[in-house]
């Protein structure tokens, strides 16, 4: 167990549940915050009274044998990531820290994963356990501390990617990995179609692949793992090995290379890693072995979802544009009931970050 | 569960089998108690009963109409894979349909570039494995029911297996669901990419027992077959220092594709099953399997061997060969039939546990098996505190029964009083629904009931499964009698 001393470090809970409360009886509604690095990016505009929770933090729990960390949802991950450094573990998920505004609710609330996301999981696969208010004012409690709890429904996970529309996360219990022993990049010039392809023929192989992205017609392919195994396969697939790749992957991570740069409409394609993106969108960052692509731009709605579609996926308005506008693709009528009644069985009143998600949820 | 259950008017029976008549082949119905014998409980046998009808579609329409004509009739569906589970989530109910899947058994696509295969619900878990094998692929999970285990039941109750810890779960390794809601309406969730838009419905799913919908088709992710396996064997005096070596390979950064524990009773079974050159004086032996590139796994194996002997090993095995590598292995996968040839009948039970744990849960557990005079074989995925206490008993013996009831009662809220839960992947199913309440306050039971509304109104969706229907028992007596639960 790691303790980490800090004045602001403490149990708001019940703060919280005092604010969700009073919020219900008035018939109001709260905007979640803690860090606010993702205020204006990933959701819609939240017109809602802000909730702030950023004094909810601290490590509770830190067990590196078991492989899982518990920590109060508005603790920053940098300092996790700080904690679990010292243990030689890290979050595998390898999160966007945003200059250490980050917390580990709001990144779960957004699924928000890196480079090594499809190799390694999301947050949303590591997650193991969340205690939450929800919408009727209810403290709760699911999963826990251990790897395996088929025990009712997953609503852990179901937290991953929800915009903390089902309620406020409180804590959160992860599963964290050794880091590996050795990582190594290469680099290979090549355009982007050809290296859709490399990249996925790769991921195909028994080699210790943990990331793989291309921009500016060059692709790079990073190895993580034994020693061993990094430097034979290496030796195997070639390419320049690329010096201080370690800032590159952060770069990429933390949205800070030239290609997200400026204020232009920022859009995320979620697609089949293979997928070909035929419509042009200008220039394209793509990351995640192919699973997830970038694009800038003002681009007409319907061509973007078209495109999205035809690659096995969907896209959505990751930052700028008209934040009032649907940023996530429309659903079916049966999809969107379902997600409607979903919503209600956790927030009948509408109280926690209403439109936040679509604008009907 | 369903006590109170008194049949369906004879005329609406009538009409139930009627319109199924209508819409499947004569012998997709089974309607005589006789031949619906195989159907009346899942692998776990103490839970039976017979349904008004086995229905056995052979296509998703088919599937479709089933589920229309239940819901325009209001009669409860009980969907089936290939009846292994051990929970007794695909027992029947009395007066409802039981669905049988295992005709939907087709692999609809594979992609070996994107690595996904498309396949039915009834397709059998290893034979995704097979079918992808010439491309170097291989499906992860893999539960030891894995011959004859449907991929269909495997999500429904989030199946795990031995190699978890690095590969996880079924929740992990899929990709799209296509179900049908209890209405018979078409719903695909998830995607071909990592994500899809709106809450995450393939979490929500994947393990919810058949009771938010009906899994008609599945995507599964598949990964590159690993290069090698290699395992290594350690038998220990004790299970303390077992426990602790466990811990030490955690600390030491390797993450193992397999790392199983067996008490002494089950090594000995095993011993005496498979002859895999188990230490049969050892308190406890660790399988621990690594597997990746050759020069990686080489590292590994010679770190965990000697690891294993600062540990206090008492005799160390390390696979020369695959051929010996099976045979460790075979010990372990055949522990609950060398278990079974030991006593008349035995009852798995399922907790997992903070690994940190074991040494107190495995000490309690064998005071328990004193105290109720029934001796247990543990058999324990170590790696992710996945515990399989095999409780012994005859179940021609009704004090026995009771006995092993009690005690497994008992080994679930010691998994819980730790900080662990009642089941990591078996599923609740009948067997722990009276358990749930030791893991979860009622306000989180009352999430799950409102969840299970969310989707299925009528509850007519395996009632009387997974979740206890507790909070609503007053607006549940405006409905039909059948709908009662508990």
């Amino acid at each position: 167990m790691t303790e980490r001393s800090g004045l602001l470090d403490g149990d708001h809970s019940e703060a919280i549940l005092a604010a969700l409360r009073s919020a219900r009886e008035q018939k109001s509604a709260v905007y979640i915050r803690a860090g606010g690095s993702k205020q204006h990016i990933i959701g819609r505009d939240c017109a809602a009274t802000e909730l702030d929770v950023s004094a909810h933090r601290g490590i509770v729990d830190y067990q590196p044998q078991e492989l899982v960390i518990a920590a109060r949802a508005g603790t920053p991950l940098s300092e996790i990531v700080t904690a679990l450094a010292a243990e030689n573990q890290c979050l595998p998920f390898e999160p966007p820290l945003f200059g250490g505004k980050a917390t580990l609710g709001g990144t779960l609330a957004c699924n928000l994963s890196g480079p090594g996301r499809p190799w390694r999981g999301s947050i949303r696969d590591m997650v193991l356990g969340v205690q939450m208010i929800n919408g009727k004012c209810e403290q709760l409690n699911f999963g826990g501390k251990v790897m395996k709890n088929v025990a009712g429904y997953d609503v852990s996970r179901l937290q991953a990617g929800a915009l903390g529309t089902l309620g406020v996360l409180t804590e959160i219990s992860l599963k964290i990995l050794p880091r590996p022993q050795k990582t190594l990049t290469l680099r290979y010039a090549m355009p982007a179609d050809e290296a859709i392809e490399t990249m996925n023929r790769c991921a195909g192989k028994p080699k210790p692949l943990s990331g793989a992205f291309w921009q500016d017609e060059t692709l790079y392919l990073r190895l993580s793992g034994a020693a061993s195994a990094v430097d034979s396969t290496a030796l195997q697939w070639g390419g320049d090995t690329v010096e201080n790749d370690e800032a590159l992957w952060q770069e990429l991570r933390e949205q800070a290379l030239p290609f997200f740069a400026g204020d232009e409409p920022l859009w995320r394609f979620s697609v089949q890693s293979s997928a070909r993106l035929v419509a042009d969108f200008g220039p394209m960052l793509i990351d995640w072995g192919g699973a997830q692509r970038w694009v800038r731009g003002d681009h007409a709605r319907d061509q973007l979802n078209s495109a999205a579609l035809d690659a096995g996926g969907h896209v959505s308005l990751f930052r700028g544009g008209d934040r009032e506008s649907e940023l996530q693709p429309p659903l079916n009528t049966a999809a969107q009931r379902l997600q409607q009644q979903l919503k209600k069985s956790f927030d009948p009143d509408g109280i926690v970050n209403p439109g936040r998600l679509y604008s009907w949820l | 569960m369903n006590t109170a259950a008194p049949s369906l008017a004879d005329s609406n029976v009538e009409e139930l089998r009627r319109q199924l008549r209508a819409c499947l082949a004569p012998d997709c119905i089974i309607e005589d108690s006789e031949s619906q014998r195989p159907y009346e409980c899942d692998a776990l046998t103490l839970y039976r009963d017979l349904p008004l009808a086995v229905v056995l579609p052979e296509n998703v329409e088919q599937v479709q109409q089933v589920l229309q004509i239940c819901h325009s009739l209001s009669v409860p569906v009980v969907a089936r894979g290939a009846g292994t589970g051990l929970c007794a989530g695909a027992m029947p109910h009395p007066d409802g349909v039981l669905l049988s899947l295992s005709k939907l058994d087709r692999i609809l696509d594979i992609d070996p570039l994107a690595r996904t295969a498309r396949v039915q619900p009834g397709v059998s878990n290893l034979s995704i494995s097979e079918a992808v094998a010439c491309h170097g692929l291989y499906y992860a999970p893999d539960p030891s029911s894995q011959i004859a285990c449907s991929i269909g039941g495997n999500v429904s109750e989030n199946s795990g297996g031995v190699h978890c810890l690095k590969y996880g779960l079924t929740v992990h390794n899929i990709l799209a669901l296509k179900v049908l809601t209890v209405a018979g309406e078409e719903l695909t969730i998830g995607s071909q990419g990592l994500d899809s838009p709106g809450y995450d419905l393939m979490a929500l799913f994947t393990g919810s027992e058949g009771l938010l919908g009906i899994v008609t088709e599945v995507t599964v992710r598949l990964l590159p077959a690993p290069e090698i396996a290699r395992v290594v064997m350690a038998g220990f005096d004790s299970i303390d220092a077992a426990g602790d070596a466990v811990g030490a390979v955690i600390a030491a950064g390797i993450i193992p594709a397999g790392l199983e524990m067996m008490d002494r009773l089950a090594i000995q079974a095993a011993e005496d099953f498979a002859h895999a050159g188990y230490p049969r004086e050892a308190a406890a032996i660790l399988l621990c399997e690594m597997d990746g590139t050759h020069e990686e796994v080489d590292q590994h194996v010679d770190e965990v061997a000697q690891l294993f002997e600062q540990m206090g090993a008492t005799s160390i095995a390390v696979s020369h060969d695959e051929a010996h590598r099976e045979l460790l292995w075979k010990g372990r996968k055949c522990a609950f039939p060398a278990v079974g040839r030991i006593a008349p009948d035995y009852y798995c039970m399922d907790g997992t546990i903070p690994r940190g744990q074991v040494t107190y849960v495995l000490n309690e557990i064998h005071r328990l098996s004193e105290h109720y005079g029934l001796p247990v074989a543990n058999v324990f995925h170590a790696g992710d505190g996945n515990l399989h206490p095999l409780i012994l008993y005859d179940a021609s013996d009704p004090l026995q029964i009771r006995r092993v009831e009690a005690f497994g009662s008992e080994i679930l809220e010691l998994s819980v009083r730790v900080g662990g839960c009642i089941t990591g992947e078996h599923g609740v199913g009948v067997e722990k629904l009276g358990k749930m309440p030791s893991q979860f306050s009622a306000a989180e039971l009352g999430q799950f009931e409102d969840i299970k509304y969310a989707f299925d109104p009528a509850l007519n969706l395996n009632p009387g499964k997974g979740i206890p229907i507790l909070k609503r028992c007053q607006e549940y007596r405006a409905l039909p009698v059948r709908h009662q639960h508990d």
